[in-house]
């Protein structure tokens, strides 16, 4: 609510699981956190909630969703995202800054950033593994559906640059339309240099711009 | 007729298990060289009321898919007793 609520002319509305009622939002953001505990699996119930069936339909008519951490888990247990995150490939909840690479700076996301920009952009997550079967991974990468990749700071992607084991370094994925975007890393926290990084700023502003 | 659904949820064998790892290793380290690979899942039981055996079959399958398993990374099997 903090980083969006320092656009001008955005005003964030908090929407209630419970209810159906999207209150006419122009784009939705499915926030970080814990939803039902992460019972079962992360984002396994929340996918559930009323006001998730309503994103789910208006976001196949085109409405713009940004999923970030928990938000991520959900839509891919809902089905918006292809593929899905199991736990940290060294057992922890990994809370720091990482890197991450502009693999599709195309997306209404992304546009703000260049191809193959380096951004940092923190994670705190404990089941943030992308997996998908290799025919998945090979679609979207034939379609550019990869938006970000883990990487160290100067672009380089590897398995130490990798946080937690996700297949081909995968921190963010859009749908094929590209007006859902999900991602591990945490672009809020990165949205004013009080924080150490202003890079995740561009995401929102990206979004907003073409709203 | 009630039922009593007995869930076993596992990651699929070509999923990383690092629970099962950690699990595995601490046991190696108690001295238990016979110990190859232990995998963890999850055990769920669910009551299910139907009239027939088929119809909590199917109940069954479907709450598997639809919620109690993720297909992707996931299998699960289930037994199905009398209550």
């Amino acid at each position: 609510m903090h980083a969006v609520s320092s656009f001008e002319g955005v005003r964030p509305v908090m929407l209630w699981h419970g209810s159906h009622d999207l209150q006419g939002a122009r784009a939705i953001i499915l926030p970080g956190g814990f939803s039902y505990g992460d019972y079962l699996r992360a984002g396994s119930i929340a996918r559930f909630s009323p006001i998730m069936q309503e994103i789910v339909e208006a976001a196949g008519k085109g409405l713009p969703v940004l999923g970030i951490c928990n938000g991520f888990q959900v839509l891919l247990e809902s089905g918006l995202l292809e593929g899905a995150l199991s736990k940290n490939r060294d057992k922890k909840f990994l809370c720091r800054d990482t890197f991450i690479r502009t693999e599709n700076s195309s997306t209404m996301f992304t546009k703000l950033y260049a191809k193959g920009e380096v951004l940092s952009i923190p994670i705190a997550h404990g089941e943030g593994n992308y997996f998908a079967p290799a025919e998945v991974i090979e679609s979207l990468e034939e379609h550019g559906q990869v938006a970000f990749r883990y990487c160290d700071r100067e672009g380089r992607v590897s398995d130490e640059s990798n946080p937690n084991g996700s297949v081909s370094s995968i921190a963010g994925i859009t749908n094929r339309r590209g007006n859902v975007l999900g991602l591990m890393p945490h672009p809020e926290r990165a949205s004013e240099q009080l924080l150490g990084s202003e890079d995740g700023r561009r995401m929102f502003e990206s979004l907003f711009s073409q709203l | 007729m009630a039922y009593t659904a007995k869930i076993k949820v596992t990651l699929r064998q070509s999923i990383l298990d690092v629970q099962g790892k950690a699990v595995e290793h601490a046991l190696l380290n108690l001295g238990y060289g016979s110990v190859g690979s232990a995998r963890i899942g999850k055990y769920i039981e669910v009551s299910i009321n139907e009239h027939d055996r088929g119809e909590a079959e199917r109940v069954c399958n479907e709450i598997c898919l639809k919620l109690l398993s993720n297909p992707v990374m996931e299998n699960y099997s289930f037994e199905l007793e009398q209550a």
